[in-house]
């Protein structure tokens, strides 16, 4: 296995408290593949990637086991954490539009991982930043590189950051919500690169994302998350086939079906989700589930395991094949 | 950038116009008369007019302006009428003290709080940025000349390190640099207060800005990431408030070259006051209105030189 | 931060101390008119210089003027030249900033841009200006600096007004057939109220402290007229005999304006919870 994570939990300090953001996530991802986390925003699943990355906002608290290539990450010392970020694991963002440091070429940050971590010159590592910019398709990669950010489009922007983030090669790349913020088609275009840029290299995927279509067409397996929680994982086909949990279900039901009958009304999620300190001693996604029973609301939910790598954190998981989520029975 | 310095200049020169419209209207138009002031009230009648006929001040006022600004562009700033002196000269000695001065004054200024400010936002919340926060709260409570009759208490009258003011004068440079040293403390302490808050909070929000998690996810260092990606961003709003501060600068550089006896634009300005020279006072407030506009064209030429937004789409 | 919205006033540590400093200023301005130890211009040469005792709490000055008397006086000066300093300030800084905001288009770049401008003339350089035309005094000094405070006030209200004027209920105001006046009073003034507030403590501190140093430099308060800036002019004269004349006024101005601007500081926090943010 290249990354194993287990029990990994983070609480965020506050005035008030700690809250726990992310709790109990226990998942894997071998070499090559390419794993879907899907959620709301809140749900914890950009936290889970900061803490792969040794991220985490300062108030944080990371506890559990996140082991990289064998080796333990969590209370690393910064120094090693350096090494390898923008090195074996890099990271791609969300806003192509501030990701970018405004006031250095784009070509100069595509070098600076290069410079880092190969001891690269800077006018060698520009020069390859050129061959990167090229290798993700940007059209003019030589006026891209001597470009500033303000001067190249959204999606030529987010090629950019894909160059940086592939660079030194690394063994996982952690794409959080990569296109949410292009337009669909350049979406499209951009997923396919990095579908690409995985086959050759055999690169490992993390791709956060909101949106499930997105995870389908591009993960071997996912985990969805609610509240911190990680509610169901599994290989993608299947768990998006045959969904063992309700919030994976309303998920799906929530959003538009390709043959559908035009004027069908599309399902939507009643209420919101709960703010941390909401959550009490039950299921954080009891209350807006279809099929809440009293036990939902007074005790956690547990693991259900139905094959190796499929699993359902819900108390009527081994239910949910014959459940109408309609009226509960 | 070429297009950009272009555009700037002509608004720098557009802003000396209106800056010495200004100053010639406030004292050579208004209600007020240069010569009666320079005569004192018990002047007669005939000896004010026969001063305003000398001085050319009975002459329509677009006339007397072109003079001036036509002299002034010339090198020319007329006679001093205390000292019988031409007054350009006059200035150029007193700006040998107070430019020094004031650079001096900069230096230590920028210096304290570009160390503070970026130590305060990298301990955001802890002690060390509360310290600095009191430290500059109080800084920005004391009157610079009080602190530089604090300093004289000091180190001239309790320690005798220092002299208590005058100017031995350029020719013993390392002695006037000396003279100028408590001068540029008083001054320059003052004005970091108000620099390291601006520095501390254009640097909170440089670090909050989404590309320093891209470079730290680079694997760049938290110490690196402060210093070469977040500072230069900050440094944008930091040399604006600079540029704008300066003209506070030059106005405590007036007061503070009292308390040290300086001979500088600020006590030569005085001087004239107390002596009814008012043509020096025009030229000098003009001279100081040129420097803190030429100063802060300067600021903006480097915030673009900075910042690729700023000069447009030329790469 | 709050996640409910509720919004409760916070009561820092700066709006007590700013609070409990600007009241001492206040009151020391008000003790003045009804007693002083002394009367604070009486010359009384065989007394000078005179170290702290019963007597004089403070000592006198080379004059034999008691020092407490006068810190007490000089507080009237600095309150004066604050109050009027940031009233001209707030007046024609209000009309101007609502103004460049109802007129917009080239009214409000004009007056922008002459607001950009006046902070090249720091307040001191204008008194320079006023004083060596019209001879120096309390008032020159007092329209020098409030001169300088029109265009910040005008550059907060055409920020904050411009912010209102964008809103719903603003909007329907004007869509109703509502004059431009009564939508400023009913709307725009209220809304403006806490960053003025807040604006107006700040300013009056500075006000303190230039006219401060235009009463060092012989431009402001004239005597026998008791000022903090003139005593350290005064007490300069006796450095070396006795330094701790210097002290009591300096303390004096740092103390009235730590407390104006610990209590601006306090006051944004408790008013004003958005700006909180960037500070």
């Amino acid at each position: 296995m290249l990354l194993e994570v287990s029990n990994l939990a983070v609480d965020l300090m506050g005035t008030a408290g700690a809250q726990r953001i992310v709790s109990g996530g226990t998942f894997a991802l071998d070499e090559g593949e390419s794993l879907g986390v899907v959620g709301e925003s809140g749900s914890g699943k950009t936290m889970t990637a900061l803490a792969l990355m040794g991220l985490t906002p300062e108030n944080a608290r990371v506890s559990g086991s996140i082991r990289f290539e064998g080796r333990e990450l969590t209370g690393l010392r910064e120094e090693a954490m350096l090494a390898l970020r923008g090195d074996r694991i890099a990271m791609i963002f969300q806003e192509p539009m501030t990701a970018l440091n405004p006031l250095h070429r784009v070509g100069a940050q595509v070098a600076e991982p290069l410079v880092l971590h190969r001891g690269m010159t800077r006018e060698a590592a520009f020069d390859r930043a050129v061959q990167l910019l090229d290798h993700v398709r940007l059209a003019d990669p030589e006026r891209a590189a001597r470009a500033y950010p303000f001067a190249l489009s959204g999606g030529e922007r987010q090629r950019a950051m894909i160059a940086m983030a592939i660079g030194c090669s690394p063994r996982l790349v952690i794409a959080d919500e990569p296109t949410t913020a292009l337009d669909v088609t350049v979406q499209a275009r951009i997923l396919a690169l990095i579908d690409g840029l995985r086959a050759e290299s055999g690169m490992a995927l993390m791709l956060v994302s909101h949106d499930l279509a997105v995870v389908a067409g591009h993960c071997d397996r996912v985990i969805v998350m609610y509240a911190g929680l990680i509610m169901e994982s599994g290989p993608v086909e299947v768990v998006l086939r045959e969904p063992k949990n309700p919030y994976t279900r309303a998920l799906l039901e929530a959003r538009p079906q390709p043959g559908a009958s035009r004027g069908r009304r599309l399902r939507t999620i009643p209420g919101s989700p709960p703010i941390h300190h909401e959550i009490g001693a039950g299921c954080p996604f009891a209350g807006r589930c279809d099929l809440t029973i009293d036990i939902c609301r007074t005790t956690p939910p547990p693991e259900v395991r139905f094959s190796a790598d499929r699993l359902s954190r819900c108390h009527r998981a081994r239910e949910m094949g014959s459940l109408n989520m309609r009226t509960g029975a | 950038m070429v297009l950009y310095a272009l555009q700037r200049l002509a608004v720098l020169a557009a802003t000396l116009v209106a800056a010495s419209l200004i100053v010639f209207a406030v004292m050579s138009i208004l209600p007020g008369n240069a010569a009666q002031t320079m005569l004192g009230s018990t002047a007669t009648p005939e000896a004010v007019a026969a001063l305003a006929h000398k001085l050319g001040l009975d002459q329509p006022a677009p006339v007397r302006y072109a003079h001036w600004i036509g002299g002034a562009l010339r090198g020319d700033f007329g006679l001093s009428y205390a000292y019988g002196s031409p007054i350009g000269p006059l200035i150029a000695s007193s700006l040998a003290v107070s430019a020094p001065l004031a650079i001096m004054a900069m230096a230590l200024a920028a210096g304290i709080a570009l160390a503070a400010g970026v130590y305060a936002a990298d301990r955001r919340g802890r002690t060390g940025d509360a310290i600095v926060m009191g430290a500059s709260q109080i800084g920005l409570a004391v009157p610079n000349f009080w602190l530089a009759i604090l300093l004289v208490i000091v180190f001239a009258v309790s320690l005798r390190l220092a002299p208590a003011g005058g100017f031995p004068g350029w020719g013993e440079p390392m002695r006037a640099l000396g003279a100028l040293i408590l001068p540029a403390v008083a001054l320059g302490v003052v004005q970091a207060a108000v620099l390291t808050r601006v520095t501390r909070s254009a640097v909170l929000e440089a670090l909050n800005e989404d590309f320093m998690r891209t470079a730290r996810a680079k694997g760049v260092s938290r110490r690196s990431a402060l210093w070469r990606h977040a500072l230069p961003n900050a440094l944008v709003p930091i040399l604006t408030i600079m540029g704008l501060q300066f003209a506070n600068l030059i106005a405590g550089a007036i007061v503070v070259e009292n308390v040290f006896v300086l001979p500088g634009l600020g006590r030569l300005m005085l001087q004239s006051i107390s002596n009814r020279d008012t043509l020096v006072v025009e030229n000098g407030v003009m001279l100081t209105a040129i420097i803190v506009i030429a100063l802060n064209f300067v600021v903006d030429l480097a915030c673009a030189a900075i910042d690729p937004r700023l000069r447009g789409l030329a790469a | 931060m709050s996640a409910g919205g509720l919004w409760r006033p916070r009561v820092s540590f700066s709006l007590w101390a700013g609070a409990i400093l600007a009241l001492m200023l206040l009151l020391a301005a008000a003790v003045s008119f009804v007693w002083t130890p002394y009367p604070p211009a009486a010359i009384d040469i065989p007394h000078k210089l005179a170290s702290p005792s019963l007597a004089h709490l403070f000592g006198t000055d080379d004059l034999g003027r008691d020092v407490a008397s006068q810190l007490l006086t000089g507080s009237r000066i600095s309150i004066l030249v604050g109050l009027v300093a940031v009233g001209i300030g707030l007046v024609f800084g209000i009309v101007l900033g609502l103004i460049a905001s109802f007129s917009g288009g080239w009214i409000e770049d004009a007056v922008m841009r002459l607001s950009d401008f006046v902070f090249a003339f720091p307040a001191l350089l204008s008194a320079i200006m006023l004083t060596s035309t019209y001879g120096p005094g309390v008032i020159n000094a007092i329209i020098a600096i409030g001169v300088l405070y029109v265009p910040i006030i005008a550059k907060v209200t055409r920020a904050t007004a411009n912010g209102v004027l964008a809103r719903e209920y603003a909007l329907a105001a004007r869509a109703a057939g509502r004059g431009p006046l009564s939508i400023a009073f009913d709307h725009v003034l209220p809304n403006i109220a806490p960053a003025l507030i807040v604006q107006a403590t700040i300013q009056f501190a500075g006000a303190i402290l230039a006219e401060a140093a235009l009463s060092y430099l012989g431009l402001g308060a004239q005597p026998p007229q008791a000022s903090w800036g003139r005593m350290l002019a005064e007490a300069q004269n006796v450095l070396y005999n006795a330094p701790s004349l210097a002290i009591y006024p300096g303390a004096a101005i740092a103390l009235s304006v730590l407390g104006l601007n610990l209590l601006g500081d306090g006051l944004r926090d408790a008013l004003d919870p958005k700006l909180k943010a960037r500070s």
